[in-house]
């Protein structure tokens, strides 16, 4: 019998430096066809504001336009909101509350959050097309994330409604009243169910100003609180620039003010509310460490990596946007991420085949494109996959900086684009001190084959979540929120809920 | 420390009846191949599933999997009637001139003669014979080496052996290689395949180790395989994946290019084109071939080409348009 020493000799060599000998193909022998979504978004050439259940014209008269940034055409026209219809959607809100909407049974109230749910669910397609032209992401993700989900915080919400009485021992939750709340543009019509939902359940009216740039599902939502017979008032949604964004927060007859998006303008707003007696729940930015130890399962900590920084554009407050690497792997790691990065598919976000869509709108690929050009004059070098971008529209290809350090731009400011920074690490303890070394402290991501090891960095690291060899992983059941600069308060699960209530 | 314990009266210390190598074979290993994430790879493998494969893209992908089919029989009431039959669906699997033979049929070993009758020696189809004591693999190894030669002189272009999952699971990695050497000389000049039985083996971690085992014994253009079709689980989209990024670290470590056969449980047309999408995106162009990718099946020959006359003409053919020659009855 032959043995494996006979069988050495006639097995090519190994090379000694580690280095990968060859190179694999990923070429166009099979390329797929385009595979376009075509369920009918149904958009309206013009969206009104919606106040006290009806959908009517600005004060202003004034309506600005609401493009497809795939592709730099009009969508629809979307009314300009103002001050005075601000204050019109506060005094609907606050007569809806008066009216009963506070006072009515948790169980009645239930019913039109699981109604919404399910209407939400039966349009799930249009609202995904919708969604997608709107804010340039891929079609499988709104499809299989955003509309899903937004209908999951709606269903998880509708359960808690009817017990409220039971939510902490021999107490119960009780309104605030009225709560204003602005919402960013990564997640339009998913940030607008975490940020209605609760506030419903708990008993509040709503007054809500989505994003500029994507507040086209906002106001079909508004068409389905219509259809679910919501009562007039209840929920509120006032469209228009960021401006009208800070009267809304401002307005005296908020009782509580819930707001997602940059640090720089969540400081602005709580500048803004300073000595009055306003709640408050801020969701800002981050810088997420996603930490990969030598142990880790290194294809499926590739994967978590990608869909960490690659997820929306990388347009993710919570995106693992550092990578901390420790030395004995990173080589091989960045080396399996660029390999994966070569089969990612960056256009057409309506295409059902796209991994990668479009960024939101020019300014913020210009600030992209800006934070490359500072990464690049630092010295990190630069890497994207060779991929073709489509002629028109915001794209940006999947980009990895290597040789990054805690004291360069790319690794300690929030760049919200699909734009990876590799940091490495020798010992646990300086990954735990790089990952902390932020402003921010949103989320973490720990890959390792070792238990004992993922309790240890979930108890150091400063981060409201801690994945463990998983990244992006979202429920309504579970909490999510901020350490320092990334806010405070939580969204989802009970916690969540008990931010918009007071415990009577 | 004592690790002594009495059977019938007999002292025996457990510990020095296992070398101490045994228990540390397989940590060994697995520090040096790297772990595999189970959660991970089924997420991976659930994006492959929502790839959208239209128009001229589904017609190739349909095609390609017809060439990279080994038309399988593998029964107790298998007769040289049966071959012919076989061997005929092979080589012209619909009357449309379009369709290419499939690779190879998939026979036991007694009836690789009778496969070789059917096909003559001037034909595009090769055999592959299963052997080494099919499915098991328990028996001795001289039995099955024997099988081996005789397929092999019988006129089989391939073999597709057993892995010693026995051996494999006790820590007796050398045997598992020694093992594969063996039957890779007995073969000569035909190619081996490497069945892991993969639901035997049970954790992607052991289905890494066996493959990283396999391929550093075998040649370029071996090919390790999923499973046997005998037990109850089969290829799935999880193992085949991480055989193929077992096989893709092993090619880029090495160069040595090895296939991969999914065997067993692949139906449908849907399904082939999944696991191709697979292929395509984790080892590329390079293995979307007959040479270095291929799937055990019988019934998906019919599905792939009723897809196809479906892409080509727009509606679904009768039944009876399609020859019915692998399936069993």
């Amino acid at each position: 019998m032959p043995t494996l020493q006979e069988k050495k000799p006639t097995r090519p060599t190994r090379r000694s430096n580690g280095r990968p000998a060859r190179e694999l193909i990923f070429g166009d022998l099979w390329e797929y066809d385009p595979a376009p979504e075509t369920a009918d978004p149904k958009l309206k050439a013009r969206y009104e504001l919606f106040i006290n259940g009806g959908f009517v014209a600005p004060r202003s008269g004034q309506y600005f336009d609401s493009i497809n940034p795939a592709n730099e055409q009009k969508l629809a026209e979307l009314a300009l909101g103002g001050a005075a219809d601000v204050d019109a959607a506060y005094q609907a809100a606050a007569r809806a509350f008066d009216a009963g909407w506070g006072r009515m049974p948790g169980r009645e109230r239930g019913k039109f959050l699981y109604r919404v749910a399910r209407l939400l669910q039966d349009r799930a397609r249009e609202f995904a097309v919708a969604e997608t032209m709107d804010n340039g992401k891929p079609i499988k993700e709104t499809r299989d994330f955003d509309v899903p989900m937004a209908a999951a915080h709606f269903f998880y919400h509708g359960g808690w409604a009817d017990k409220l009485d039971y939510v902490a021992p021999g107490r119960r939750l009780a309104p605030l009243g009225v709560v204003g709340q602005v919402i960013p543009w990564n997640f339009p019509l998913l940030m607008l169910s975490w940020k209605i939902a609760p506030a419903l359940a708990a008993g509040n009216c709503v007054v809500i100003k989505p994003a500029t740039n994507t507040s086209i599902t906002a106001v079909k939502l508004a068409e389905i609180f219509q259809d679910a017979g919501l009562p007039p008032g209840v929920v509120n949604v006032i469209t228009g620039p960021g401006a009208t964004g800070g009267i809304l927060m401002a307005h005296p007859m908020a009782a509580k003010i819930a707001f997602t998006g940059s640090t720089e303008v969540g400081k602005v707003i709580m500048r803004s509310v300073a000595g009055s007696d306003k709640r408050m729940t801020m969701e800002l930015g981050g810088k997420a460490a996603n930490i990969v130890f030598d142990d880790a399962p290194i294809d499926q900590a590739v994967e978590g990596i990608v869909n960490g920084i690659f997820f929306n554009q990388g347009q993710v407050c919570c995106a693992g946007s550092r990578l901390l690497v420790h030395e004995p792997v990173a080589g091989l790691v960045v080396a399996k991420l660029k390999q994966r990065l070569r089969v990612l598919r960056v256009g057409d976000p309506l295409d059902k085949n796209t991994d990668i869509g479009a960024i939101v709108s020019r300014a913020q690929l210009e600030t992209i494109q800006r934070y490359l050009d500072i990464g690049v004059k630092e010295g990190a070098e630069m890497w994207q996959p060779p991929c073709r971008l489509p002629a028109r529209g915001f794209f940006m290809p999947p980009t990895i900086f290597t040789g990054v350090t805690q004291s360069h731009c790319i690794a300690r400011e929030e760049i919200f684009g699909p734009v990876l920074s590799i940091l490495t690490f020798r010992t646990i303890d300086e990954a735990i001190e790089k990952a902390n070394n932020t402003a921010y402290g949103l989320s973490a991501g720990v890959w390792t084959d070792k238990g004992s090891r993922i309790l240890k960095m979930s108890t150091e690291l400063k981060a409201g979540v801690v994945w463990a060899n998983t990244f992006n992983k979202f429920d309504p059941a579970s909490p999510f929120g901020g350490y320092k600069e990334s806010g405070f308060g939580r969204e989802g699960g009970r916690q969540g809920l008990l931010d918009y209530g007071r415990l009577v | 420390m004592d690790f002594g314990v009495v059977f019938g009266g007999v002292r025996v210390d457990i510990l020095s009846s296992m070398p101490l190598t045994v228990h540390t074979a397989f940590r060994r290993l697995v520090s040096e191949i790297g772990t595999v994430d189970a959660v991970g790879v089924e997420e991976r493998v659930a994006k492959y599933a929502t790839r959208s494969i239209k128009k001229r893209a589904k017609l190739f992908g349909l095609k390609l999997a017809v060439s990279m089919l080994d038309l399988t029989t593998l029964e107790g009431k298998d007769t040289p009637g049966k071959m012919t039959s076989l061997c005929r669906k092979a080589v012209r699997p619909h009357d449309d001139p379009d369709i290419p033979p499939v690779a190879a049929v998939c026979v036991y070993p007694a009836m690789v003669r009778h496969a070789r009758r059917a096909l003559g020696a001037d034909t595009p189809v090769r055999i592959a014979s299963v052997a080494t004591a099919f499915p098991s693999g328990q028996m001795p190894l001289k039995t099955r080496l024997g099988e081996v030669r005789t397929a092999v002189a019988d006129g089989a272009d391939e073999i597709d052996m057993v892995v010693n999952r026995g051996a494999f699971l006790a820590g007796e990695f050398a045997r598992v290689q020694d093992e594969i050497a063996a039957v890779l000389e007995a073969c000569g000049d035909a190619t081996l395949k490497v069945i892991l039985e993969t639901s035997e083996l049970e954790t992607y971690d052991s289905i890494r180790a066996v493959s990283f085992l396999a391929m550093r014994v075998l040649r370029p253009g071996d090919f390790i395989k999923t499973s046997t079709g005998k037990t109850s689980a089969n290829a799935t989209l999880g193992n085949n994946q991480v055989m193929l990024e077992a096989i893709r670290d092993f090619y880029l470590e090495t160069g040595t290019p090895i296939g991969m056969k999914p065997a067993g449980g692949i139906r449908t047309a849907k399904q082939a084109l999944q696991f191709l999408v697979a292929v395509k995106e984790t080892l590329g162009d390079a293995w979307l071939t007959n040479a270095r990718y291929r799937f055990g099946a019988s019934s998906l020959l019919n599905d792939l080409l009723r897809q196809i006359e479906k892409e080509k003409t727009g509606a679904y053919q009768a039944p009876y348009y399609f020859s019915e020659a692998a399936e069993s009855y």
